[in-house]
């Protein structure tokens, strides 16, 4: 089932300039996973090299940040809308 | 060289938040408008909306934007035909200049970053972009 996942300014040059793209999974590893396959490019944005959720990068389930979800675990309804948002932070 | 406008009314309540999130550093994000010139100097970005949000590092030295506070004003900018076009923090001791951890740490080329000392006894707001690790001061309008 795909899921809208909707993308920062940042990352949309590299899904083809779109600001929302489907992608498939039942959890949210699984549409990483075919997010990167559709935009290879969103690979080093999403995910350390050790595959785990990148720390610079925000992301929510509809309302929920997916950190208190199990994170690449969190379960995907087909209805969901997966939000992507940059970290924002300095000092 | 872009301008930045910034009403007053903008002015006063993000140097409000900052005062009031004492001794920690405050953060916050603006929405608004922007317009490409024909040259680098005519583009204009606006500010509409200011969002005060939650220090999640509860720091005198760092801020983070708290996620669910950025989602927030997200889509409240959104719902109102704007865009978040920067965000905004405080340096309590120091001078509104980016630090080598804002500059670091900047999340979009295109946005504008706010910063407001209150080492002194009046608050100062600049604002700069940064780009490529490269800070350029712009100018900040107050609207009429």
């Amino acid at each position: 089932m795909a899921v809208e996942v909707r993308l920062p300014n940042i990352l949309r040059p590299m899904a083809g300039g779109e600001a929302s793209v489907k992608a498939e999974g039942e959890n949210l590893r699984e549409v990483f996973d075919d997010l990167i396959e559709q935009y290879p490019g969103l690979r080093a944005s999403l995910l350390t090299p050790e595959g785990g959720l990148h720390r610079h990068l925000s992301v929510f389930l509809d309302d929920d940040d997916v950190r208190y979800l199990g994170g690449l675990d969190a379960k995907v309804t087909p209805s969901a809308t997966v939000t992507l948002m940059p970290a924002v932070a300095g000092g | 060289m872009a301008v930045l406008v910034l009403p007053r009314e903008c002015w006063d309540r993000i140097v409000a938040h900052c005062l009031g999130e004492l001794p920690l550093e405050a953060c916050g994000l603006v929405a608004g408008t922007t317009r490409p010139g024909w040259y680098p100097e005519a583009a204009l970005a606006v500010v509409s909306q200011v969002y005060p949000a939650s220090n999640s590092a509860r720091s005198a030295r760092l801020y983070t934007v708290e996620p669910a506070d950025l989602l927030r004003a997200d889509r409240s900018a959104e719902a109102a035909g704007l865009s978040l076009i920067g965000v905004w923090h405080s340096h309590t001791h120091t001078p509104a200049y980016p630090s080598p951890t804002d500059i670091a740490q900047a999340p979009d080329p295109d946005w504008h970053y706010l910063l407001v000392s209150l080492a002194d006894s009046e608050p100062v707001l600049r604002s700069y972009r940064v780009v490529d690790g490269v800070v350029s001061e712009e100018p900040v309008a107050g609207a009429v």
